[in-house]
């Protein structure tokens, strides 16, 4: 695949604690595309982040460490780069959206300092342009009174306003992949929406490719072409989105489905797979879903099943032979 | 559009300046509501002004001495009396407002300059540095800081410049595990991976939005110290290890006319009631501060 702009292969990222190693990415490979949108589904917990934060070289210091795997961004593995070659990467190719929009911006300083400061990291410019490119991006994540809202404070701006000024400076430097890491989860939902509509705009007009990760499948059907569901460190399934909605092969993706409410079901009680994601490296042996699934057989007990399958891959017994 | 534009920015710089106003009629609401912190203020700001106008305000000069009229009681010509050389005490105590809140503020700066350093250092980058920095701190605080400053002053000889220098010296612990304290609860916030995330480095981190968000709590402290090492000035001052006679200094003063306080009780109780006022002032507009610029203390 040469038109991979990201590829990330057999990445294992661990936790080392006072109780020894955690393993919390267990050898997941996917690659992005050149101006794609693939969507990162999984329970809380289950490494969504740790992958992100692992590809931008964020991870908390020094408890988590890349152990295995290759990162390749343009062709070249990043998951070992020096600090400050790394940090050339950081805002000019790849760049981070985070969960919370309320506690991403510096609250002392004016949108349009921080938002200077961000174009100001990577590109020599004059003061006046920098605020035309200020004011141009604003215009781009569709906020109005751009030229005002430079100088107010992240204090006077809602939710949303505050994620898509987060989006603005992710998008100063024109990154290739933009990470965006549950951007919509603590906005509401007519919020949300614009949101998606905005990041889907961006992908269509700027080509960035990006990585949205999430944990509602909803928000995954609106913009994404692709998905990788996630479970414990490893991923479960891949495949298209129709693919996977419409025929999803592990048992997971199928209860995430099935969680999903439905606005004309009459049942008195939703959906919900039964138990909690296991505490990384508690399950020994065996698919690390086997504790609550449905259609658990001795075998997944014993042996780890393999991601299998072409274009629409999964890691369960019920369909190796397919592949 | 674009006129609706041009409009929006002509009026920025205005909205700009307004904003900065809004913010300082917020604070001196909130400080206004807590009366003892105006008595504070105003004491502050009335030793402030005398110390800059000690030319025009002292009827005499420091050292004009005249054996005939020493140790004379408060009278009309002699406002607070007269010492032993038959200076005015009123004149000496103008110009010592000069030398105790010089001290003050600079001890206090210097303090919060070099803490302020080693405290980011320490909290940001954390694991050696930061064990070896805060047990530094530790050592510091562990000496009484009249016995520490007299320590350095001894090193260094005795003068006002040293005393300040020796002053600041012992409050840089407090300072630095402060901004220490400070940068740990910071460096946490979203806002700084967010900052990583864009390909910030840790200089410009640190300067940008370390500092800026930790800076409320130091001025608080460094109000509460300006007290302290204006207490301490003065306190080195009597023990000989400050400000040298015939320097106006208010504890040097207490020093030199401390054998007439039985006979002639005004040349002690006048410098000893400049250095409780100006040490109840800078206290009371410290707590003031601390109450106006907490966010979690505004309703």
């Amino acid at each position: 695949m040469s038109d991979s702009i990201l590829e990330v292969s057999n990445l294992r990222t661990s936790f080392f604690t006072d109780d020894g190693e955690v393993p919390a990415v267990d050898g997941i490979s996917f690659s992005i595309k050149e101006g794609e949108i693939l969507g990162v589904v999984g329970e809380s917990g289950c490494g969504k982040s740790v992958t992100s934060l692992s590809i931008m070289g964020l991870l908390p210091h020094p408890q988590g460490k890349i152990v295995g795997g290759q990162i390749m961004y343009e062709g070249k593995d990043i998951s070992h780069l020096k600090e400050a070659e790394m940090r050339k990467l950081r805002g000019n190719d790849l760049a981070m959206i985070f969960q919370e929009p309320m506690t991403s911006l510096n609250p002392v300083f004016t949108i349009g300092e921080q938002l200077t400061e961000a174009i100001r990291l990577h590109n020599h410019m004059s003061k006046q342009e920098q605020n035309n490119r200020a004011v141009e991006l604003l215009k781009l994540v569709g906020l109005p009174r751009a030229t005002e809202l430079l100088k107010e404070y992240p204090h006077e701006l809602s939710g949303g306003m505050r994620q898509r000024v987060m989006i603005a400076i992710a998008m100063s430097c024109n990154p290739k992949v933009l990470i965006a890491d549950e951007p919509t989860t603590a906005l509401d939902v007519t919020i949300q929406a614009q949101i998606l509509d905005l990041m889907l705009k961006l992908n269509q007009e700027t080509h960035t490719a990006i990585m949205l990760i999430t944990h509602d499948l909803g928000v995954v059907a609106q913009v994404c072409k692709r998905v990788v569901v996630m479970y414990g460190g490893k991923i479960v399934e891949e495949g298209d989105v129709k693919d996977i909605f419409n025929h999803p092969k592990h048992p997971y993706t199928e209860g995430l489905i099935k969680s999903i409410p439905d606005l004309y079901s009459k049942k008195d009680k939703l959906y919900s797979i039964k138990g909690s994601v296991p505490k990384p490296g508690s399950i020994k042996k065996g698919c690390l879903f086997a504790p609550r699934c449905d259609y658990v057989m001795d075998k997944c007990k014993e042996q780890v099943p393999e991601l299998l399958g072409s274009g629409h891959k999964s890691r369960c017994f019920l369909h190796q032979d397919e592949a | 559009m674009s006129e609706s534009l041009q409009d929006s920015a002509k009026l920025s710089p205005e909205k700009e300046r307004s904003l900065f106003v809004q913010g300082l009629i917020d604070f001196w609401k909130q400080f206004r509501k807590n009366k003892p912190a105006i008595v504070g203020f105003l004491i502050v700001l009335f030793f402030i002004l005398i110390a800059i106008f000690a030319k025009q305000i002292a009827p005499q000069g420091i050292n004009d001495q005249n054996i005939a009229i020493r140790l004379q009681p408060p009278s009309a010509k002699h406002l607070l009396g007269t010492d032993d050389f038959g200076r005015d005490i009123l004149s000496r105590i103008v110009f010592g407002a000069q030398l105790s809140l010089r001290v003050g503020f600079f001890a206090v700066i210097g303090s919060i300059i070099v803490g302020t350093f080693f405290g980011v250092i320490a909290g940001y980058f954390g694991k050696l540095i930061d064990t070896v920095i805060s047990r530094f701190f530790d050592i510091l605080l562990a000496f009484p800081s009249i016995l520490l400053s007299i320590a350095i002053v001894t090193i260094l000889g005795p003068s006002l410049n040293n005393a300040l220098v020796a002053i600041a010296i012992v409050n840089v612990p407090v300072f630095g595990r402060l901004v220490r304290s400070r940068v740990l609860t910071v460096k946490e916030e979203e806002y700084i991976m967010a900052a990583r995330s864009i390909g910030m480095g840790n200089t410009r981190i640190i300067m940008k939005h370390i500092l800026p968000n930790s800076f409320a709590p130091i001025i608080v402290q460094g109000t509460l110290n300006i007290a302290t090492a204006i207490l301490d000035a003065a306190g080195l001052g009597f023990l000989g290890m400050g400000a040298q006679p015939p320097q106006p200094e208010w504890g040097t003063m207490l020093s030199e006319s401390r054998q007439y306080i039985t006979n002639a009780p005004w040349t002690v109780i006048f410098p000893g009631l400049a250095i409780i006022l100006v040490v109840i002032g800078f206290n009371l507009m410290g707590d003031g501060l601390r109450d106006a610029l907490d966010p979690r203390m505004k309703n």
